[in-house]
């Protein structure tokens, strides 16, 4: 049982990895979880790579920075290269197969392949890969309770950005359907 | 009224002060400080506030020394070369006793230097920049829930000594989300109610028998002095009441750090890791840095055998706390500049290789 996850998410500028890191924060937070959330920052825009580090725990956070990881999200290669030799042995590595076709090289880790922007395109919502992974992460952890980050995304997806919820929430569901 | 919101650093200090009745910010845009000029010149007019976008760092402080003479709560923002360019009107705003309540969300220098984190704007916010004998008291908040109720209560303190007060967070704190609960919304102080709140503020003279001038500029050396000393006073009172450190495990410590802000939640960690391998030690987490809480050291026993501070900068809290130690540990740095976060491993590695020279 993992009570605190140590999480990066990582990927190019545009795909929408700081979304993954805050939805988790955000879930984390509706379950009364302790968490924190960094974003890299600075010359990071699209096309670019951009990565986040989130915490969710049940006990208190003292630091929001991470020695190790016991989960990562690659959403290119880059971020693949770059941060598979910081995860725990044994924790999770979930990586998005669409763009990724190189295998990892740890052989030590519980590895997911997702087809993130396949299954995306299919639900004819090609920008929510991200969504895609992220309920890929959380049902193969069990790290969070969906309705939670159902919720979460609610609280990203109003306003003007309302009609793209139930997209969004059939895209936390896409992946193993 | 517990209910936790999640929010960026930036955007909780803007509604910090909002919620504190502040109603003028001034600001120009700088990382990695932005999305708090960002939240100011969306929220503000919401709340009947005003926002002003200055041209430049020394627009921001000039505009911010008007607002405050004539009564206004305000808070300016920036980061590390920006309240460089700034510091001539502290000067100013201490000679003539003007409130003023300013941020630093600080970058790594020297120079234009870059956006990661650094503590390196030390010496900058203690000692300042500016021209003369001035002081402005400097508060380190740790975590998001600190560094609202810091900013929140900070108005009341700048208003209580007329005089600037600022607040030091690093761009770590800024940039990331962590649960607030926010505080109770403060109505902000009505316009006719500042001549009496305030009555050296310049708001016409009214039937008022003088009127008020405010000016820092003394035209003999018998005013100034004598001005120099009414303002030393204040700042003896800011010693006596507002020095404030947390104080963790240091009576049984062989190993005391000291670290501020985001240093000290590393530190933190760090203290659970050395525990783990035979290490007793404590922290003590300056919530001010000027006044600096000297009074913290002297609770240090007879088993301590180093002081360590932690700093994102090559060292400049240590002088503050070589003076508050006054000789009685070895005193060493442990550090990382330039914008490099160190890992509670890194520091824990350094840590026990240190202690191994003094057991």
């Amino acid at each position: 049982m993992i009570t605190t996850w140590k999480t990066i998410v990582a990927g190019f500028g545009g795909q929408g990895v700081l979304t993954i890191g805050r939805m988790l924060a955000y879930a984390g937070m509706i379950e009364d979880k302790e968490v924190t959330f960094i974003p890299s920052y600075g010359a990071e825009m699209r096309g670019g790579t951009a990565n986040c580090t989130t915490i969710v725990s049940d006990h208190p956070i003292s630091s929001p920075v991470i020695n190790s990881a016991n989960l990562v999200v690659a959403m290119n290669l880059q971020s693949l290269v770059k941060f598979e030799a910081m995860i725990d042995t044994g924790m999770y590595l979930f990586y998005n197969s669409s763009v990724i076709k190189t295998e990892p090289t740890r052989n030590d880790l519980q590895i997911f392949p997702i087809p993130a922007n396949e299954q995306a395109s299919e639900l004819g919502a090609p920008r929510s890969a991200n969504i895609v992974m992220l309920g890929a992460v959380i049902r193969r952890t069990n790290m969070l309770q969906l309705d939670s980050v159902e919720s979460a995304l609610s609280k990203e997806f109003y306003g003007s950005k309302a009609s793209l919820l139930s997209k969004n929430i059939e895209a936390l569901y896409a992946f193993e359907q | 009224m517990t209910r936790k919101v999640l929010m960026k650093g930036n955007e909780a200090f803007g509604e910090a002060a909002i919620r504190a009745g502040c109603r003028f910010y001034v600001g120009y845009p700088i990382t990695p400080q932005n999305e708090l000029v960002e939240y100011m010149s969306r929220e503000l007019p919401e709340h009947g506030g005003t926002f002003i976008q200055s041209e430049s760092e020394l627009a921001t402080i000039n505009i911010a020394y008007g607002i405050g003479v004539a009564g206004g709560d305000c808070l300016i923002s920036s980061s590390s070369p920006g309240i460089a360019l700034m510091q001539e009107g502290f000067s100013f705003a201490c000679m003539a006793e003007v409130p003023i309540v300013i941020l630093n969300v600080s970058r790594s220098g020297p120079g234009i230097g870059g956006i990661q984190p650094g503590q390196s704007d030390y010496f900058q916010m203690t000692r300042g920049g500016g021209n003369g004998d001035y002081r402005i008291p400097v508060f380190t908040p740790a975590t998001m829930q600190e560094a609202v109720n810091t900013i929140y209560g900070s108005f009341e303190i700048a208003n209580r000594y007329r005089n600037p007060v600022s607040i030091m967070v690093d761009g770590m704190m800024g940039q990331m989300m962590e649960p607030v609960v926010l505080p109770e919304a403060k109505a902000p102080l009505a316009e006719e109610r500042i001549a009496a709140e305030k009555p050296w503020a310049l708001v016409g003279r009214g039937t008022k028998p003088t009127r008020n001038v405010i000016k820092a500029y003394a035209p003999n050396t018998t005013i100034l002095e004598t001005q120099v000393l009414r303002l030393f006073k204040k700042y003896e009172s800011m010693e006596a009441e507002l020095p404030e450190a947390v104080l963790t495990d240091v009576e049984d410590a062989e190993m005391v750090f000291v670290a501020y802000g985001s240093a000290a939640r590393i530190v933190a960690e760090v203290m659970t890791i050395l525990k783990e391998r035979g290490i007793r030690t404590g922290l003590i987490r300056p919530k001010t840095v000027w006044p600096f809480p000297n009074g913290a050291f002297d609770r240090l026993g007879e088993r301590t055998k180093i002081v360590v501070s932690v700093e994102l900068s090559m060292g400049q809290m240590i002088d503050d706390i070589e003076r508050a130690v006054r000789g009685r540990y070895p005193v060493r740095l442990i550090n990382r500049a330039g914008g490099i976060i160190p890992t509670s491993e890194e520091i824990s590695r350094i840590a026990e290789e240190m202690i191994g020279a003094y057991r």
